[in-house]
């Protein structure tokens, strides 16, 4: 009888390849996936729910916890969703340096994706390559914030501080010694037989179906889906790079791989250019209710009296709405704001890719083979922390 | 790209009486649709041409307790047009205790933020397939997001109990 012979596992929470406290509840016929169900809010810190009792100001560290591996990314997010509220311009530096730090963190949200999917199948060798290179990331991102996985950099305005030339000197020298690095990993993966013929033709999702399941970012352009947010609705003087989106035609965990890899490449040639071309000139807005420069508090007593009020009450945002999205590292990465005139944000709704993603894990893994679970995890790149928020 | 006014107006022009209000806050159109006509306006957003919203980003609610407003919550629906690149914030009201009707079978992706909403707000969704709690755990009394939920919660000082929970982690 084929009712008997049906399975019922729960994979994860503890899971090493669920990449943190996902629970996939399984039904099993052999092998064979019959039903997929995953069970998430394990990690669940209610950051939504905290950011309501903050500052508009005070809740930009709470967004560095939500896609720990690529944080700057998250605070470049919330703090143009604030500036978009706002209706507040960002001096053309500070836009510059933002692009800089969020492209190097999505580079390094890459590198702990391409790492731990490796390992997730048993190619050891690729983490510590990726960990030796992500490292030099860090380092850059401690040169100009001081914090190196969680480093809150971008403020309400611009940026916290300026950067020496210590940064732009490691920058340089990352943007020129890592493509060789990216050719290092395809060698390692792109021609591997067994990496590829557990990738090939796994987790399949049509074009129809991936925009109807919310698939973005590199998931969603494996299927064919030509949707980058830095190209649709461009933020931070991205329309002044010269950037491709790619995009593949297969849909399958091998198709969002090679997209991947082509982000990393795209990625340097944008850092590149914003280095080259860093413009000079202030890194934070000078807008009265926000907070002034270091340098102006320590001589000017208006400027200190400013930073005062600008801790202890905030500022009053207008009443209004607005959504902002940025291109994560996992997808479109989105800040819905709501604002009733006051100095916190009356809601604060994340919309995180992954989220979306894991929703539509049934639909990838239903029909394959256990393992190959594993594998469609590591494809879609999913961060806990983002999906519970 | 086309311009919010544009959006709104076609909005307005085909469905006078589902919108209640509309406006151009930031660059972005804010339709805010009554609950009955929902699934009508939606297929409409969805099937016409010059706007093909085929992208649901997200899908939320605002509570305005505080504000003694009724109906109480206000359903948020973030659309993206993948083709035409434009965006379109749509709104319905609700209140305690009503139902809305769902949009999962437009947009498969309504199918997590909709759960998310139920569990957070306690608004419940008809036509959904499978509305349970998602970040709660099954069970759970209360709904975090609402207005009157403490930020610290209920019972933070009280030692946890497994008994408590252990039939409810059986019925996964």
């Amino acid at each position: 009888m084929a009712a008997e012979r049906t399975w019922k596992l729960h994979m994860g929470p503890h899971h090493p390849s669920t990449h943190g406290v996902l629970r996939i509840e399984l039904e099993l016929e052999g092998e064979k996936v019959l039903k997929a169900t995953p069970i998430i809010g394990q990690l669940h810190r209610g950051i939504e729910k905290i950011a309501e009792d903050f500052t508009f100001h005070q809740a930009i560290p709470l967004t560095d916890r939500l896609d720990y591996t690529a944080a700057s990314l998250n605070n470049l997010g919330y703090v143009l969703a604030v500036e978009k509220l706002l209706g507040i311009e960002v001096p053309k530096r500070a836009q510059y340096l933002r692009v800089i730090i969020s492209e190097l963190s999505r580079i390094m949200g890459h590198h702990l994706w391409i790492g731990s999917a490796a390992l997730d199948l048993g190619a050891m060798t690729v983490v510590f390559y990726t960990f030796a290179d992500r490292e030099i990331i860090m380092e850059c991102i401690e040169e100009a914030s001081g914090g190196r996985l969680t480093p809150t950099y971008m403020r309400i305005g611009g940026v916290s501080k300026d950067v020496n030339e210590k940064f732009i000197e490691k920058v340089k020298y990352f943007v020129d010694m890592f493509p060789e690095k990216i050719d290092g990993y395809e060698t390692l993966l792109t021609d591997n037989i067994i990496w590829r013929q557990r990738n090939e033709d796994l987790a399949v999702i049509s074009y129809d179906e991936a925009i109807n399941l919310g698939l973005t970012g590199a998931v969603g352009r494996a299927s064919g889906v030509n949707y980058d947010v830095r190209k649709a609705f461009p933020y931070s003087s991205y329309e002044d790079f010269d950037f491709e989106v790619p995009v593949g035609s297969k849909g399958d965990a091998f198709d969002r791989y090679m997209c991947r890899m082509e982000e990393f490449r795209q990625s340097v040639r944008i850092i590149k250019q914003a280095i080259e071309n860093l413009p000079d000139g202030p890194v934070m807005a000078d807008i009265p209710y926000l907070n002034p420069p270091q340098e102006k508090v320590r001589t000017d007593i208006d400027a200190l009296i400013r930073r005062f009020k600008f801790v202890l009450e905030g500022f009053h945002a207008p009443k209004g709405e607005v959504y902002q999205s940025v291109e994560g590292s996992k997808g479109e990465l989105g800040f819905y704001l709501y604002s009733d005139g006051g100095s916190k944000p009356y809601r604060c709704k994340i919309k995180s890719p992954c989220y979306i993603h894991v929703s539509a894990l049934p639909a990838m893994v239903e029909g394959y083979m256990l393992s190959d679970i594993i594998t469609a995890i590591g494809g879609l790149d999913i961060v806990l922390g983002e999906i519970d928020r | 790209m086309a311009k919010a006014k544009d959006i709104i107006k076609l909005i307005q022009k085909k469905h006078k009486k589902a919108v209640i209000e509309a406006e151009e806050f930031r660059g972005d159109p804010i339709v805010k649709v009554k609950k009955e006509k929902l699934i009508e306006v939606c297929e409409f957003l969805v099937k016409e041409k010059k706007l093909a919203y085929n992208l649901l980003v997200d899908v939320t609610a605002v509570d305005f307790l505080p504000y003694k407003r009724t109906p109480r919550f206000d359903i948020v629906y973030v659309l993206v047009s993948v083709d035409n690149e434009h965006r379109l914030i749509l709104k319905t009201e609700v209140d305690e205790g009503e139902k809305v009707p769902s949009v999962y079978h437009i947009w498969k992706s309504a199918n997590f933020p909709e759960r998310e909403t139920y569990d957070m707000f306690g608004i419940e969704f008809e036509g959904h397939p499978d509305l349970r709690r998602l970040l709660m755990w099954p069970g759970y009394e209360h709904y975090p997001l609402r207005k009157d939920f403490p930020t610290k919660g209920y019972d933070f000082d009280k030692k946890w109990d497994p008994e408590q929970i252990k039939d409810n982690v059986l019925k996964y």
